[in-house]
């Protein structure tokens, strides 16, 4: 059931335009074909110069964020008809806010990984692992921090915070998530660590709790809960 | 730009980062990834990664070791298959160890389930051997060794794609690389190369793996004169998405999903008594394909089956399976509380790639001769550990282990050699290869674009090489490839930028899929018989007097198979028998 969908999609090339500029497309696509498809459908077979990231399709690879209609979404989790792409309504594609803009879609992910890398995104244990079994864990203390395990890194959330838009030494949701990760899992020793750096300055005090990080979670992650829970637990380790 | 490190990884999935953590501290080591390492395609894996732990019913490695060689329809090298049991026990315990949030059993040990192929005493039922975490195994895999990669404060290049590899008097000495943001190209002068790059999924349309996975390790390889073995054996999973080919793990059916036909009935039961639906992967598609050709088939053109995992209740789909059952809700709007979910056979996974040895340094022929500084890793390499058809759950086990396995072979081999010369003229062949694309954006001769050719490639393989082939829909393929790449000599870009310029880099990989694709499809025209995922409807037998034997396939200069020889299996415990469940 072919209907015609129409994108306007901010462009911008470095090598070409002074400032970005939309375009739209109008082509053949599916109720039911993700935004990724649509994407692909223009760059495949009508401007090859269309730039985006993306890799495995289905919402896993974090690589493919996006403003769609104003919101951060992966392109490959939202489907036409979900916009209302099927029935006339014509979809707005941006960058995500906050990332400097490297080509159309694209931004500058690195300062992004290295908020991450700064909050210690690893196992930090003191004592020796047994020999030759695993770590004892049980399955309460493992249901504490699952839904923080299931980050892709995608920076959607990041990038629908206004902290994070405006101050550069603000980790971030997405790393704050991370860090969350590893201090509530029962064999880590590192949660004191990374407190204090997420206290440096303002740290986790910058959050307004105003959700859109959570709203904007592909992976349904209650970002803005961990970011309590962060908080607690530095106002308790006081 | 030129570089120097005693050692480059290519590529930063499971299989990459393994290598590169095994080198960092002890050699100057660089990880080079076309794509950030978290969003490799090891982060996709659903299910689980197996080792005989024991930690819910009793289990043995001898045990885990026989169901892959059978799997494998005993085209496994039996010599690789005993190390992938065995240090599969110790991969995991290390993986806990820094930090990989498995499931847990009651006590606080690893949890573990059911997989299909995986059994206990040689054959009698299923036994519980895959390790999870949750459904989202290599999702945790991956970022687990990501982090540690960072802690160890790994050198990474990060989007950077790697066009050639270097040979100088016989040894391997480095390649070169597009950075993606700048359009430069770089060279990296290195003792050891290991190539972790992964598989070529996107030659077919319907399919579960990534955009990326395009083979290109593979190809690089191939181009230097590397051989490419069993690139026939492909495997088809039995339960994609429907149309899209997303993957609904086989957990589903590890945790008691059922497949079930237009009818309703339970068809698996009719073909595998024993293991039903939990039989390998390369059965249960054929079952599917079966039902489907005699018109038991669901929806409007008959051409799907069903996924129910209904029965199994709220909880333990939430618990176990909570990404797939929202897989089928997000792109199908199915609910797999109430419904069976539409499935068909999807691309899945390559058996074959890049031949090695059980230490991960790259063969030359069917003697096994080393081609010294070079490795490979991962769904790129072919140890033989998969043979002719894969278990669940046994792929991430060869990431870690023979990622392993090749980066501590590599820090040996680093230690004890000095360094050789860069070939004259190290980056003339990436210039050229480069310097076609770019052509193609002036030129205006050229008329093809990519992806007219991409479209035609996946959909010829699909109909061609696919789970059931004969020797005239591959004869028809091999009359496609090459019209196919011909015309790819005449492709066009419309983009004329050198900065993050996405589509030469997809034209790049076209090209890629093509190399992969011919091996692939002369190697199974050659192969006349049946055996695992290569079913031949016009050899249904499996041949052991002809074919217990790995394919080499040898590139032409000018694109194609030059010729093929074959390699014969490592026996050691286990004589062929006939594969029933
Ligand atoms: C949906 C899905 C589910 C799966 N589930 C399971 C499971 O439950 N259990 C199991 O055992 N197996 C499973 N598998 C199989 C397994 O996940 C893969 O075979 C495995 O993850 C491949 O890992 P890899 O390290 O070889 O490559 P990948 O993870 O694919 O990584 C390849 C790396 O190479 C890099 N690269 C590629 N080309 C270039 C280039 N030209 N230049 C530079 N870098 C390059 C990429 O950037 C990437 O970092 C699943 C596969 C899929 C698709
Ligand atoms: S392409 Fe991987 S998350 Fe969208």
């Amino acid at each position: 059931m072919a209907t015609q969908v129409t994108l306007k999609i901010l462009r911008y090339d470095p090598e070409r335009d002074k400032k970005a500029h939309f375009e739209t497309y109008t082509v053949d696509a599916d109720p039911l074909d993700r935004i990724l498809d649509v994407l692909n459908t223009v760059k495949w077979y009508n401007d090859g110069s269309l730039t985006y990231r993306r890799s495995c399709a289905h919402g896993v690879c974090g690589s493919d964020a996006m403003r769609i209609n104003g919101r951060n979404r992966l392109a490959c989790k939202v489907l036409v008809r979900d916009v209302g792409g099927d029935t006339g309504k014509k979809i707005q594609i941006e960058p995500m806010l906050g990332f400097k803009i490297l080509k159309d879609l694209v931004v500058d992910m690195d300062p992004f990984f290295e908020k991450y890398k700064s909050i210690k995104p690893y196992l930090i244990n003191y004592e020796a692992a047994p020999a030759s079994s695993e770590r004892y864990q049980s399955q309460e203390d493992r249901e504490i921090y699952d839904e923080t395990t299931k980050c892709i890194l995608c920076g959607a959330c990041s990038g629908s915070c206004p902290p994070y838009w405006a101050g550069p030494d603000f980790v971030g949701p997405a790393a704050i998530v991370n860090a969350h990760r590893f201090i509530f899992d029962s064999r880590d020793q590192g949660g004191a660590e990374r407190l204090n750096i997420l206290g440096q300055g303002e740290g986790v005090f910058r959050c307004r709790t105003i959700y859109n990080c959570t709203d904007a979670c592909p992976r349904d992650i209650p970002v803005t809960k961990a970011i309590e829970q962060i908080r607690r637990a530095m106002l308790y380790n006081r | 730009m030129y570089h120097k490190f005693d050692a480059v990884v290519v590529g930063a999935g499971g299989s990459g980062l393994m290598a590169a953590l095994q080198l960092v501290g002890k050699a100057n080591v660089a990880c080079i990834t076309k794509l950030y390492p978290s969003r490799s395609h090891t982060g996709a894996a659903q299910g689980g990664i197996c080792a005989a732990l024991g930690n819910t019913e009793e289990d043995h490695w001898e045990w885990h070791m026989f169901d892959t060689v059978k799997g494998g329809d005993y085209l496994t090298d039996q010599d690789a298959a005993e190390v992938l049991a065995r240090d599969a026990i110790e991969r995991i315990i290390e993986m806990e160890h820094m930090g990989l949030p498995f499931n847990r059993t009651p006590e606080g040990k690893i949890d573990q389930r059911r997989f299909g192929g995986h059994t206990r005493n040689f054959g009698e039922g299923p036994v519980r051997r895959a390790c999870f975490a949750a459904d989202r195994t290599g999702h945790m895999i991956l970022q687990t060794l990501y982090q540690q990669g960072i802690k160890e404060n790994v050198t990474f290049f990060n989007e950077f794609h790697v066009l050639d590899l270097l040979i100088n008097n016989g040894r391997c000495v480095g390649v070169t690389a597009l950075e993606i943001k700048t359009g430069e190209l770089h060279t990296f002068h290195a003792k050891a190369v290991i190539f972790a790059t992964g598989g070529f999924g996107r030659a077919w349309r319907v399919t579960s793996n990534a955009h990326a996975c395009t083979g290109d390790g593979m190809a690089v390889a191939y181009r230097a004169g590397i051989p490419l073995m069993d690139m026939e054996m492909y495997q088809f999973h039995p339960t994609g998405l429907y149309r899209i080919g997303i993957l609904l793990s086989e957990a589903a059916r590890g945790e008691g999903g059922i497949l079930r036909n237009a009818n309703g009935e339970r068809f698996c039961e009719r073909y595998a008594p024993t293991l039903k639906d939990l039989a390998p992967r390369d059965m249960v598609s054929r079952f599917i394909y079966q039902e489907i050709k005699e018109g038991r088939g669901a929806g409007p053109n008959k051409d799907y089956v069903y996924l129910h995992v209904d029965h199994l209740g709220k909880d333990v789909i939430d618990a176990k399976l909570p990404d797939i059952t929202d897989f089928a809700r997000t792109y199908l709007h199915v609910e797999p509380y109430k419904e069976g979910v539409p499935i068909q056979p999807t691309a899945h996974f390559a058996m074959g790639g890049i031949p090695t040895n059980i230490n991960g340094e790259v063969i030359m022929d069917e003697k096994a001769t080393v081609l010294p500084g070079c490795y490979a890793a991962g769904e790129a390499a072919c140890v033989s550990v998969h043979g002719a058809n894969r278990l669940g759950t046994n792929s991430l086990v060869d990431l870690v282990v023979f990622g392993k396995r090749a980066g501590l072979k590599a820090v040996e081999y680093v230690h004890q050699n000095d360094w050789e010369s860069l070939p004259a003229n190290y980056e003339t062949r990436s210039k050229e290869l480069l310097g076609f694309v770019n052509a193609g954006s002036s030129d205006t001769k050229r008329t093809e674009i990519a992806g007219d050719i991409r479209k035609d490639l996946q959909n010829s393989m699909q109909d061609n090489v696919s789970i059931v082939r004969n020797e005239t829909t591959l004869t028809n393929q091999m009359t496609k490839l090459a019209e196919l790449r011909e015309r790819y000599g005449r492709i066009r870009l419309q983009d004329k930028g050198t900065k993050f310029n996405t589509e030469r880099m997809e034209a790049l990989e076209l090209g890629c899929l093509l190399d992969c694709a011919e091996a692939a499809t002369k190697g199974a025209l050659e192969r006349k018989e049946s055996r695992g995922a290569q079913y031949r409807d016009d050899y249904e037998k499996r041949d052991d007097v002809n074919f217990l034997a790995h394919t080499l396939a040898y590139r032409a200069d000018s694109g194609g198979v030059k010729e093929l020889r074959y390699k014969p299996v490592v026996i050691t415990r286990f004589e062929p028998k006939e594969r029933k469940y």
